[in-house]
């Protein structure tokens, strides 16, 4: 592939014809934000934190999914650079429960001053269903006072994961990860329109009576923890979830021949939850009902459960529910 | 497969193909991380056919489903092999410079007009026409396949009809063209690899090759038979015999997982000692007159297991194993000490290297690098060698390094379970994506999609019997008989049935599977069985 | 592809909905009874559905017409018949607000509470209807020369405009028994009312059989086409830009380089004829599409034969089912007397045109939602490059342009390129329509030459009614401009100079007495409805645009008024520099300008 020539905050760098500017500001050692970029799945650009200035573009341009140009310029840290990512970035922390985003993300928000509070007091959560009922085009009207969020209650339909879509940025991954970029079930989509656009199924049924085949992937590219394993969802409902704690073991899955490569998050001899490498591969990162949430055999309890963590994964278990 | 036992291609090539042919397989459920692979082949253009007597989850993607009955295989790939030739879209180069036997095979498919193979397998001639042709055209195609190829009686002739299309057309030793059996277990492979074949040593060695069992006669210090041992079928037999009263069953359930399970148990009760090692506590072990408790190797344990593409991976201990249970290793260790042998306690690693020097296609795979690689594909002969992404490539080679690979004629023979008025409906098993096998392990969570042991029959059929879903229905074939209830699934067409493998405690459909089965690999016919249905009275 | 399916079933009239579209189920496997020949074998998967997947949006529109909602048995039929996993069906009916994916009157009224009708009764009309649930509040509905403006969807009978509408009237048509379809219609434009012989692009509107290809071709129609056939595509493209003639959906593109461009890439090409018109203020592309319907088929058939296309699409907001059915009929007309279809004229050229329709978002009109729209997925833009001349509708290279562009053709065939670009400015060439509402004594849509004023046009259009506080310029996504501006001649450059935009030729002037507070509320609630949602900026952003908009004219500012006023122009800035597509990045405009002018609350 022919090298294309840029700038990046002044310095000369050249990649591969094809890269993106993410990629050009990664190998030029600036790393950028970027919540809805995952390098398995096709950038949809929508998130805009990784946004930087091209000089000549009248508008900023998201880094993630550009491709350089020969003689581009390419700003990271100019002043419209800065204000528009921490802007984006209070939109997202002002309307959506952020408290699981990766530490990295974090960061930047420090970086950027990120203040929430700026847009007033967070309005109450929407009742359960209340936000999937919304038409197209149907205004709703401000509340007086309040910024309003996507707060809302989770949805808990089985015992192997929860979807919290007031931690949800509309990032497009679970939906691109559950189509075709990956597990082509397509049993979630966004729906509605503007602000209140959501990840949804047909009409909102439950997921059990949608597609969804429970393969985890969508779970496995969440970077918010909207989508998350139950029994790290009761772990941290229960306060007993301690990343500290836990071993990660990456190991091949016991099922069916194709190989799949399995990490193994493993807390107090037990295993919490499953993920698979992203630069496997075999699977990109992604995983079968079976591997995902195939291995509990190995932790039958044959009795009553004595420790804490196996209180809070039996009660899971059984479709019980562990109060915060 | 024509030499070592493997697939030919990587996971890796079905994403750029020109065609797939999916074939008895049902990959969908049974192996969806290759069917993610699949899948991008088909995004990425490649037109693809499923042969399947079910309209699977996996047929349903392909531009063209082909419905055959189920055992008519040969019929049609003998059929697809005519249609090349009398069109003249053989690959006449590669068939004279890297084949034999052509001749032989080109008079033995020529019956099998498209006519014929309608009659025999319901598909209209016209889509074997067109399967045939966009086969041969394709720059590059595969065939994949898993067990409705294989679990038939006649299983390895299935599989030989299958490599015949592919010598015709050249689709194999190149990228992106080849032989694809997908693995039903997370180490078939693996075992095949490690020996746990009758007539193999490790790396696929022939037995009776006498320098060969030298080296490792010499290795081991003890002298290793030269006759090839029994497979498992054989083995049912031998116990029938009387010849074998005693048995060691390492992690396996055949008191639910093999045809004609009555058969089986009997036969398993009749022995003078039975000993079990498995992680649970199954049917087998049960019977078992000492069970071995062992840790789960994949999570509790560490070594290599062979995935589908050839991929020697590493398994790694992330959990303490519970109570007594001991790692397999461990176990045959102790085992080999109360026996009167010394082995000591070896690792893991030192018994993988113990291999690395005795099997020669695994000799560059040191654990750091399979480590650093994340598996490697054998043959892997040296410590600079990549690993080998595709089987064959030598085919191409001019002048030809190897024996010229032969054709194999194939001839049909009709499933032994016949149908009749009795029994009319064929029965066919298979999985689900939510289970596993007996359900042993799958049974373990609880899984939002699982559909319990039932019996599924089109909704035509179910029509016709008067029945609804849920209804308990008598399913009886010549060695059995069950009560399920009953589902309807458009998969099926009218006179096909469809039981998975997974509830043998609900729904055991080995009490109704004929254990005839093939005479070379010894895998049942579990794919095609005559029974009858009938709704069950309820008095009162 | 493996579809999943819930257990509702579709009703008959459901099913016989979406068979009169897509024809019968080919196979058992489709939705159709299963028979023999379906038992071995089974045509579809991946590649099948892709070419189907554009049906979508047509399919679930014949349902909402038939039974008045997209129902969970409908949206199952129609999955299966298209192949379109169910959650994405949901996902895109549920984008559009036409399409009700829950159970609502057989009849609804959408009473447009846009700009011009909210400050011409249509609050009234809305209150006086309050209380009733088959009566909705609609963004502009194109007919602000004749507010208040109601559109009635109709399960089973086609929708129905009214205008200068009444409670009663809307009741009547909400009630009645009697199909109403007020033609012969209003088209809207005043100076042909008034005897104007000037007219070149309106002349025919108002004034001839719209359903009659013979009038049409009396009055000129067809020479254009016939001469553009003789002079080939090169030369039909050089005479384009010697017009100099730039867009006129809004973002004012040349219209030759655009063509150059498509017709350097690939063979297989498309041309697509924005008729989404969704801008409040903005009805200038419907009068002509009712009026004229011809003319626009005649003009596509030139463009397609200058790009060299084989087919085309006209992309016609849902709002507008008169102008619908006029150039459906044009269209069948063309095709029947070789105008249209194999061989036209017997050039050896052929081209198609199909008629898709808006489902109720103003954001399909800007293009690459366009091409989603009609690709059978959400409406959701895409991040630009690739532009729609490299890879627009379906990936093909795409020439895209608006109603009112593309009727300008003729006449640069007819009488030549240097010649049109004698009129207006040099870099603003040629005529113009633009929309007067809001205050004016004449609203309509006017033709005049680039340069008029806009003192000048407002005269034209009887002046204003009382004395003007501000004008909206250029649409919602436009700005106010004071009455300090009224000698601004009206061009592209003299706009961009002073910091303005023609944008889709709005015009609309507001009086003194107007309430502007009201005016910049509707605005901010306008973008929070159709922002498509899909980037952060703009979705959240207008949110917190109206929120803060309310705070400040209501008086309950969060921390001081300067900081809601600080907060607007950083939220307007993050959306202008960070948003994927033209409404996020024009969001902020109107208010911003209206701040600026002092027109609102918490005065700068
Ligand atoms: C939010 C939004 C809405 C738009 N709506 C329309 C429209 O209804 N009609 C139109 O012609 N152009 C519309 N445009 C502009 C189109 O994207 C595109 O520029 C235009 O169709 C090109 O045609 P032209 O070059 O002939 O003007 C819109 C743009 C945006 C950003
Ligand atoms: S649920 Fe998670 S992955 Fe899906 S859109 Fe929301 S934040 Fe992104
Ligand atoms: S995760 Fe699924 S596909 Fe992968 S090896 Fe395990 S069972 Fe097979
Ligand atoms: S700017 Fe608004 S309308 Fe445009 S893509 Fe972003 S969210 Fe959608
Ligand atoms: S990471 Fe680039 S827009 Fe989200
Ligand atoms: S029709 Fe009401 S404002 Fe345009």
């Amino acid at each position: 592939m022919k090298k294309v020539h840029l700038t990046v905050d002044g310095a000369a760098i050249s990649v591969p014809g094809g890269a993106s500017i993410l990629q050009a500001c990664r190998a030029a050692g600036k790393p950028q934000p970027t919540l809805c970029y995952l390098e398995t799945l096709t950038p949809v650009n929508t998130c805009r934190v990784c946004l930087v200035q091209v000089t000549g573009s009248r508008t900023l341009v998201p880094s993630c999914s550009r491709i350089v140009e020969e003689g581009m310029e390419v700003a990271t840290d100019s002043e419209p650079v800065r204000h528009t990512r921490k802007v984006v970035f209070e939109f997202l922390a002002s309307s959506v429960d952020l408290s699981l985003v990766d530490a990295e993300t974090r960061e930047w928000m420090d970086f950027y001053d990120v203040d929430p509070t700026r847009y007033g007091p967070a309005a109450p959560a929407a009742p359960a269903g209340a936000r999937d009922a919304r038409q197209a085009g149907h205004h709703q009207v401000p509340q007086p006072g309040w910024a309003e969020t996507v707060a809302q209650p989770a949805k808990i339909q089985d015992e192997l994961f929860v979807r919290d879509y007031g931690k949800c940025i509309l990032c497009y991954k679970c939906v691109e990860a559950c189509g075709p970029d990956a597990q082509n079930t397509f049993a979630i989509q966004v729906a509605g329109r503007g602000f209140d656009a959501r990840i949804s199924t047909e009409f909102d049924v439950d997921l059990t009576s949608s597609a969804c085949v429970y393969c985890g992937n969508c779970i496995g590219v969440c970077p918010t923890g909207a989508l998350i394993f139950r029994s790290e969802y009761e772990l941290r409902n229960a306060g007993l979830w301690d990343e500290e704690a836990q071993t990660v073991t990456r190991t091949v899955c016991s099922y069916c021949g194709v190989g799949c490569n399995l990490e193994l998050w493993v807390q107090d001899n037990r295993i919490v939850k499953v993920t698979s490498p992203m630069d496997h591969a075999v699977t990109a990162g992604h995983l079968c009902i079976k591997g995902r949430f195939g291995y509990q055999y190995v932790q039958e309890l044959g009795g009553p459960a004595t420790t804490p963590i196996d209180m809070v994964l039996a009660a899971g278990r059984e479709g019980g529910f562990v109060e915060p | 497969m024509f030499g070592a036992a493997g697939g030919t291609s990587s996971y890796e090539e079905i994403e750029t193909t020109d065609m797939i042919v999916l074939w008895g397989s049902n990959a969908r459920e049974a192996h969806p991380i290759f069917f993610h692979h699949l899948l991008k082949g088909v995004r990425n253009g490649a037109k693809m056919y499923a042969v399947d007597p079910r309209r699977t989850t996996s047929a349903q993607w392909a531009d063209v489903w082909l419905g055959i009955d189920v055992g008519s295989d040969i019929a049609l790939a003998n059929a697809i092999g005519r249609e090349i030739i009398v069109s003249e879209l053989t690959d006449g180069n590669f068939i004279a410079r890297a084949t034999k036997g052509f001749e032989a095979y080109a008079a033995a498919v020529d019956e099998w007009t498209l006519e014929r193979a309608e009659e025999v397998t319901g598909v209209p001639a016209r889509f074997v026409e067109n399967l045939a042709h966009d086969y041969a055209t394709a720059d590059t195609a595969q065939v994949c396949w898993t067990l409705g190829i294989t679990e038939h009686h006649n299983g390895t002739d299935n599989v030989l009809a299958l490599i015949n299309l592919a010598l015709l057309t050249g689709h194999v030793g190149r990228y992106g063209a080849g032989l694809v059996p997908i693995r039903g277990q997370n180490n078939v492979q693996g075992g095949g690899d490690m020996g746990a074949l009758p007539n193999k040593l490790p790396g696929f060695q022939d037995v009776a090759d006498d320098e060969i069992r030298g080296e490792f006669e010499a290795a081991w210090g003890a002298t290793v038979p030269a006759d090839p041992g029994l497979h498992l079928s054989l083995m049912f037999d031998a116990m029938e015999r009387g010849e074998i009263r005693s048995l060691f069953v390492l992690g396996e359930n055949p008191a639910q997982s093999e045809a004609d399970a009555t058969r089986t148990r009997r036969l398993l009760d009749g022995l003078d000692f039975l000993l079990v090692q498995d992680i649970f506590m199954t049917k087998t072990a049960e019977m078992a007159d000492v069970v071995l408790p062992a840790a789960v190797a994949w999570a509790e344990g560490d070594g290599t297991v062979t995935s589908s593409e050839r991929r020697v991976q590493r398994v790694r201990r992330a959990l303490e194993p519970p109570g007594e249970a001991k790692d397999d290793l461990e176990i045959l260790a102790l085992l080999a000490d109360r026996l009167g042998f010394s082995w000591g306690m070896p690792t893991a690693e030192e018994i993988w290297g113990e291999l690395r020097g005795l099997s020669p296609m695994h000799a560059g795979m040191s654990y750091e690098r399979l480590d650093q690689r994340g598996g490697i594909q054998w043959p892997c002969p040296d410590l600079e060698h990549p690993g080998t992404q595709f089987l064959h490539g030598d085919l191409w080679e001019d002048p030809l390094p190897r024996e010229p690979v032969p054709f194999i004629p194939t001839e049909w023979v009709p499933p032994v379970d016949e149908l009749t008025d009795e029994f009319p409906i064929r029965l066919t098993t298979g999985r689900r994506l939510d289970s596993y096998n007996t359900g042993v392990q799958s049974e373990g969570f609880s899984s939002p999609i699982r559909v319990g042991g039932i019996i599924e029959v089109s909704p035509e059929d179910g029509a016709a019997l008067g029945l609804t879903e849920g209804d308990q229905v008598r399913v009886s074939s010549r060695r059995g008989a069950i009560e399920v209830p009953v589902s309807f699934d458009r998969s099926l067409r009218p006179g096909l049935a469809f039981m998975a493998i997974h509830h043998p405690d609900e729904a055991d459909a080995n009490l109704l599977t004929i254990d005839a089965w093939d005479p070379l690999a010894g895998t049942a016919e579990f794919k095609a069985t005559a029974v009858g249905i009938e709704p069950v009275e309820f008095s009162g | 592809m493996d579809l999943h399916f819930t257990s509702a079933f579709p009703s008959t009239p459901e099913r016989v909905a979406v068979d009169r579209l897509l024809g019968g189920p080919p196979s058992g496997w489709t939705g159709g009874a299963r028979a023999a020949a379906d038992y071995h074998v089974a045509l579809g998967g991946h590649h099948h559905a892709v070419g189907v997947r554009h049906r979508l949006l047509p399919a679930l529109q014949a349902v909402q017409s038939a039974i008045g909602w997209v129902s969970p048995g409908a949206l199952n039929y129609v999955a299966e018949r298209l192949s379109v996993p169910p959650a994405d069906v949901y996902a895109v009916a549920s984008f559009y607000a036409l399409l009700a994916t829950e159970q609502q009157s057989l009849r609804m009224a959408h009473v447009c509470e846009d700009v011009s009708c909210r400050t011409r009764g249509s609050l009234r009309l809305l209150e006086s209807l309050a209380g009733r649930d088959d009566v909705v509040p609609s963004p502009c509905l194109g007919q602000c020369d004749r507010s208040p403006a109601v559109l009635v969807q109709r399960a089973g009978e086609y929708d129905a405009s009214l205008w200068n509408a009444t409670a009663e009237d809307v009741a009547e048509v909400l009630e009645g028994a009697t199909p109403i379809d007020p033609e012969p219609g209003h088209y809207g434009v005043p100076q042909s009312e008034l005897g104007s012989d000037r007219l070149r692009l309106l002349r025919r509107v108002g004034t001839i059989d719209p359903y009659s290809l013979d009038e049409y071709r009396a009055t000129g129609g067809y020479a254009a086409l016939t001469k553009a056939l003789t002079m080939g595509p090169e030369e039909l493209i050089e005479e384009v830009k010697r017009a100099g003639i730039r867009g006129r959906g809004g973002a004012a593109f040349p219209v030759g380089a655009k063509w150059e461009a498509v017709v350097g890439q690939g063979p297989d090409r498309m041309l697509v004829c924005n008729a989404d018109e969704a801008e409040p203020g903005t009805f200038k592309d419907r009068g002509v599409m009712e009026g004229d319907p011809f003319s626009l088929v005649e003009a596509m058939t030139i463009a397609g034969y200058a790009i060299g296309a084989g087919r085309g699409f006209l992309y016609i907001r849902g709002e507008y089912p008169r102008a619908a059915r006029h150039v459906a009929s044009a269209l069948r007309t063309a095709t029947e007397s070789g105008l249209l279809g194999d061989n036209v004229l017997g050039s050896g050229f052929s081209f198609d045109i199909e008629i898709r329709m808006g489902g109720g978002a103003y954001i399909c009109g800007e293009e690459t939602a366009l091409f989603n729209s009609i690709e059978g997925f959400r409406g959701e833009p895409r991040q630009k490059p690739p532009y729609p001349a490299e890879a627009g509708l379906f990936g093909l290279p795409t020439a895209i342009n608006n109603v009112e562009t593309l009727i300008n053709l003729p006449l640069i065939v007819l009488e030549g390129g240097a010649a049109y670009a004698s009129r207006g400015t040099a870099a603003s060439t040629g005529i113009k329509l633009f929309c007067l509402s809001g205050d004016v004594a004449r609203p309509g849509v006017y033709e005049v030459d680039f340069g008029t004023t806009l003192r000048q046009l407002i005269d034209l259009a009887g002046g204003p009614l009382e004395e003007i506080a501000a004008i909206l310029l250029g649409g919602v996504s436009g700005s106010f401009v004071g009455p300090d501006l009224l000698d601004l001649p009206l061009t592209f450059e003299d706009t961009h100079a002073v910091g303005v935009s023609l944008g889709t030729a709005v015009v609309m002037p507001f009086g003194v007495s107007t309430d502007f507070d009201d005016l910049a509320l509707r605005i901010a609630a306008f973008f929070r409805d159709e922002s498509c949602g899909q980037c952060v900026p703009c979705r959240v952003g207008t949110v917190r645009q109206e929120e803060a908009l309310h705070r400040l004219i209501g008086g309950v500012p969060l921390n001081g008024a300067s900081s809601d006023l600080g907060l607007l122009a950083e939220i307007d800035e993050a959306m202008r520099m960070g948003s994927i597509c033209g409404l996020g990045h024009t969001a902020g405009n109107a208010i911003r300008s209206a701040i600026a002018l002092g027109l609102i609350g918490g005065r700068p």
